[in-house]
C-alpha cells in the first residue's frame, strides 16, 4: 500500500486537521507516515501546502516526489490547480469548488472550473453547502476529508478515530457534528466517482 | 508499526530526544523552522515534572550564554534558534568552542533554504565549521531523536559543544520515533579546571591548541559514527556522497530497484576522509547531494578542481539554490524528468498577507496618510515580523527589512545622513530581541527619528510566543532616555485614526528621537485566548 497526497489551500483553512486526521488513521492502521507541514510566514493567507506519505514500507523522502502524487486534496479551487506538477498521470483531484478570495486578482472562477474540470480524474463539490447542511459551516475541511478516504486505502472507522482524536477535548458534539460532515463528504464522493 | 512509536515532528523529535537524554534545560528565541522545538517542551507534562528549564530567551544569544552557563554548572543543555539566529548568537557559539562544555552542550541550528519564511538560506554548516566543532546532520525523525542522546554524550565525552543541524523540511515533517531508555539529569558539577571557561588570552592560547588537537578525534568520531555510511554500488561511473536530506531523495528514487552507485551517507561532520578518499579513487565520477549551500562539495572540489570529478550545485547538475526535491536528485544524476502537467499560466498567486482585524493595518493606514502621502516613499525602515508584510500592497509603506533590530539603526544611520523624515517600525518582540540597544544609541545623540514599536503582545510571525516586552516597552524607552512628552502609546482602532494622524505629525515636526506605540492585542492570540476561556467554562 502506497499513497502520496499533496495537501492544498489558503492558510487558516484547516489544512493541517486533514492532515492529522488522515494521518492519524495511517498510523492506526500500522502504517508508515511522513508528512511535511508548512509553517511560518505563508500561514498569514498565503497558499499553503502539506505533503502527506503512507506507506506499509519505509518512506524516504518527506516531500511527494514530483510526478507521483495519487491525490490532490484541495480546500479551495485555485489551489488545487497549483500543484499539478506533483500529479501522477493516474492521480485524482478532490477539491471544494468554492473559492477563497482574498487576492484582488483571483481569476474568474468559471475559468478555474473549467479547469478542474479538464483534468481527466476529479471531484469537486461544493463542500461549503455540503456542511451547512449537516449544521456545521466551519465543517468543510471535514468533507473534503470524508470525500478523500475513498481513495485512501485505510478503514473508514479509523478515519473516524481520527476525528475523535483531534476533536475530542472540543467536546461530544462538536466530535458529532464533524463526524457527520467526513461522512457526508464521504457519500458525496461515492455518488460521483 | 511499532505501537509504543511517537509521531513527531523533526523539531519535536530534538526535543523529546533531549528530555529522554536527561536535559535540564531549553533556551530559545522562536524563529521559523526551529520553534516548536521550545513549543514542544513548554507543552510537554514531563518536562514540567522533571522542572526542566524551557522559557523563552530576549534572542539567541542570551538563549546560547545561558545554556552555556547550564553546561558550565555540569547540567545538559540545549539552545536552538533559526539559521539566522545563529549569526545573533555567534559570538557565544564561537567561543563556546574555546571555553568548551562541562554538562552536554547542544545547540541547535535550523536552516530555511529556499527562504520559506526567511531573509537568506546561510548554510549553518559553515559557522559549525568555524567553531571547529562535531556537527550532526539528522535525515529523519528518527535520527533528530537518537542525536540528542548522541550530541550530549559526544559533548561530554570531549567537553565540547555540538550542532545539530537540521533544515525545514525535517524540521516540519511529522514521522514515526521510537523512543530510547530515559536518562536522569546530570547533578550539579562544576568544571574541574576553574579557568576553563576564562577566555583570557594566556589562556585562550592554550584552549585554542586544545580545540585543534581535537579535530583528529572528530575525524575517528565521525569515521565510527552510526549516522554515517558506505553502501558498495556495482556501478563505479558515478559515485554518490548525500548529505542530510539529501541521502533520503536519493534513496526515494531507488526505492525498488537499491541504488546501482556507490554511496557515502554523511549525517556527522567532519565528513570522512578516508571513505570519502576511497569513493573519488575508485569512481569516474561524484555528485555531492546536499540540502543548502555546497559545503561538502566546495572542500572536495578545491579551488583548482584537480580531479575534475567534482558534480553538484556549483557545476551546475543540481541547482546553485533552493531546497532539494527528489526530482531535481533525480535529474541531476541523468534520470527521466517525471514532473506532471504544469499548472495553468491563469492561476494568481497568493502572497501572505496580515490577517483580518490585525492591528498593523490601521497601523499602516495611519502611517500612509502623516507620511508616505506627506513625504512620499523611502522614509520607513522595518524590522523582522509580521508587520513586514506592510512591504506588499495594498500598504507598500516600508523600505527594508534586513536583520533583528536593524529598523531603528537604519533610521539613525540614514537621518545622520540627512534623511527627514527618518522613521522605523519595530515589533515588541523584536525590540527587546535586539531594538533597545540601537535605541540607546538614537536617545544618546537625540537623533530625529520616530520610531514606531507596534506592540501585538506577541511574536505573532511564528505563532503567537510570549513577548517579553509584554508590559515593560514604557518603562524599557522612558529608562533608555527617551523624553516623556516624545512617547505615546494608542490603541489604533480606526476611531483614533485622526488623533493617531496627528501624533505622527506632531512627532515629525520634533527634533529628537520620538517613540509612538500603537498597541492592540494579535488577532490570533486574541482568538486563541477566547476560545481557551470559552474551553475552561464548557468544563
Amino acid at each position: 500500500m502506497k499513497c502520496n497526497i499533496v495537501l492544498a489551500g489558503v492558510g487558516g483553512q484547516g489544512i493541517l486537521s486533514i492532515a492529522t486526521v488522515i494521518g492519524y488513521a495511517a498510523v492506526d492502521s500500522g502504517l508508515f507516515l511522513k508528512q511535511a507541514e508548512v509553517h511560518g510566514m505563508s500561514q498569514r493567507g498565503g497558499a499553503v501546502l502539506s505533503h502527506l506519505r503512507i506507506s506499509d514500507k519505509e518512506i524516504y523522502s518527506d516531500l511527494v516526489p514530483e510526478g507521483r502524487a495519487d491525490l490532490i486534496i484541495s480546500a479551495e479551487p485555485m489551489e488545487s490547480l497549483r500543484y499539478l506538477p506533483f500529479l501522477s498521470k493516474e492521480g485524482w483531484i478532490i477539491t471544494n469548488k468554492n473559492p477563497f478570495i482574498n487576492i484582488p486578482n483571483y481569476p474568474a472562477i468559471e475559468s478555474i472550473l473549467a479547469e478542474v474540470e479538464k483534468q481527466p480524474h476529479h471531484i469537486s463539490f461544493d463542500g461549503d453547502g455540503i456542511a451547512k447542511n449537516t449544521g456545521n459551516a466551519r465543517g468543510v475541511n471535514m468533507v473534503i476529508a470524508g470525500a478523500a478516504s475513498v481513495f485512501i486505502d485505510i478503514p473508514f472507522e479509523k478515519m473516524k478515530e481520527g476525528v475523535r482524536f483531534i476533536f475530542n477535548r472540543k467536546g461530544e458534539d462538536i466530535v458529532n457534528k464533524n463526524l457527520m460532515a467526513l461522512e457526508e463528504g464521504r457519500k458525496y464522493a461515492l455518488e460521483h466517482r | 508499526m511499532d505501537t509504543k512509536k511517537m509521531l513527531l515532528l523533526g523539531d519535536e523529535a530534538i526535543a523529546q530526544g533531549a528530555i529522554d537524554a536527561g536535559v535540564s534545560g531549553f533556551y530559545a528565541y522562536p524563529g521559523t523552522p526551529s520553534t516548536e522545538i521550545m513549543e514542544y517542551a513548554q507543552h510537554s507534562k514531563e518536562a514540567a515534572e522533571k522542572n526542566i528549564h524551557r522559557r523563552w530567551s530576549a534572542n539567541e544569544k542570551t538563549a546560547v550564554e545561558a545554556a552555556l552557563g547550564m553546561s558550565y554548572a555540569g547540567k545538559r543543555a540545549i539552545a536552538s534558534m533559526k539559521h539566522v539566529g545563529l549569526n545573533v548568537a555567534a559570538d557565544p557559539f564561537i567561543n563556546s568552542a574555546l571555553t568548551g562544555a562541562n554538562g552536554g552542550l547542544i545547540i541547535v541550528s535550523a536552516d530555511d533554504p529556499s527562504m520559506h519564511s526567511s531573509q537568506d538560506e546561510q548554510d549553518s554548516r559553515f559557522f559549525g565549521k568555524f567553531a571547529m566543532i562535531p556537527i550532526l546532520e539528522p535525515c529523519n525523525v528518527q535520527e533528530a531523536y537518537d542525536m540528542a542522546f548522541y550530541g550530549f554524550d559526544l559533548s561530554e565525552k570531549y567537553k565540547i559543544p555540538v550542532m545539530i543541524r537540521i533544515t525545514t523540511r525535517l524540521a516540519h515533517s511529522r514521522g514515526g520515533v521510537v523512543p530510547r531508555k530515559k536518562i536522569e539529569q546530570n547533578k550539579m558539577k562544576l568544571p574541574e579546571n576553574k579557568r576553563q571557561y576564562v577566555l583570557l588570552p594566556a589562556i585562550a592560547r592554550k584552549s585554542y591548541k586544545h580545540l585543534l588537537e581535537l579535530q583528529n578525534k572528530f575525524l575517528e568520531e565521525s569515521i565510527n559514527s552510526p549516522f554515517n555510511k558506505y553502501m558498495e554500488g556495482k556501478d563505479k561511473s558515478l559515485g554518490i556522497i548525500a548529505c542530510g536530506l539529501g541521502y533520503n531523495y536519493l534513496m526515494e528514487n531507488f526505492q525498488d530497484t537499491g541504488c546501482p552507485y556507490p554511496v557515502l551517507k554523511i549525517s556527522q561532520y567532519p565528513p570522512t576522509v578516508p571513505q570519502i578518499a576511497k569513493m573519488v579513487d575508485e569512481c569516474n565520477e561524484i555528485l555531492v547531494l546536499e540540502e543548502g549551500m555546497p559545503v561538502v562539495e566546495e572542500l572536495l572540489r578545491g579551488m583548482l578542481n584537480r580531479t575534475g570529478k567534482m558534480k553538484g550545485r556549483m557545476s551546475g547538475e543540481i541547482p546553485r539554490d533552493g531546497e532539494l526535491s527528489p526530482n531535481i536528485v533525480r535529474m541531476g544524476m541523468g534520470m527521466e524528468d517525471l514532473t506532471g502537467n504544469a499548472a495553468p499560466s491563469m492561476l494568481a498567486q497568493r502572497p501572505p498577507s496580515l490577517c483580518k482585524g490585525c492591528p498593523h493595518i490601521d497601523t499602516y493606514k495611519a502611517i500612509n496618510e502623516a507620511i508616505k502621502s506627506v513625504y512620499g516613499d523611502g522614509h520607513i525602515f522595518s524590522d523582522i515580523g509580521c508587520y513586514t508584510l506592510g512591504a506588499l500592497p495594498p500598504f507598500e509603506s516600508i523600505n527594508s527589512c534586513v536583520d533583528m533590530g536593524a529598523s531603528i539603526t537604519m533610521a539613525k544611520g540614514a537621518a545622520d545622513a540627512g534623511l527627514f523624515p527618518s522613521c522605523c517600525v519595530i515589533g515588541d518582540s523584536t525590540f527587546t530581541h535586539s531594538g533597545m540597544t540601537g535605541l540607546l544609541d538614537v536617545v544618546i545623540e537625540k537623533t530625529n527619528i520616530v520610531v514606531f514599536i507596534v506592540d501585538n503582545s506577541t511574536t505573532g510571525m511564528t505563532g503567537g510566543q510570549d513577548s517579553h516586552a509584554l508590559g515593560r516597552i514604557q518603562d524599557i524607552c522612558l529608562g533608555l532616555g527617551v523624553e516623556k512628552e516624545h512617547f505615546h502609546i494608542i490603541n489604533p482602532l480606526p476611531k483614533n485614526h485622526n488623533e493617531f494622524v496627528e501624533i505622527i505629525k506632531k512627532e515629525i515636526a520634533y527634533n529628537g528621537p520620538s517613540v509612538i506605540v500603537p498597541t492592540r492585542e494579535c488577532v490570533q492570540t486574541y482568538k486563541l485566548h477566547a476560545s481557551k476561556d470559552k474551553e475552561k467554562s464548557n468544563e
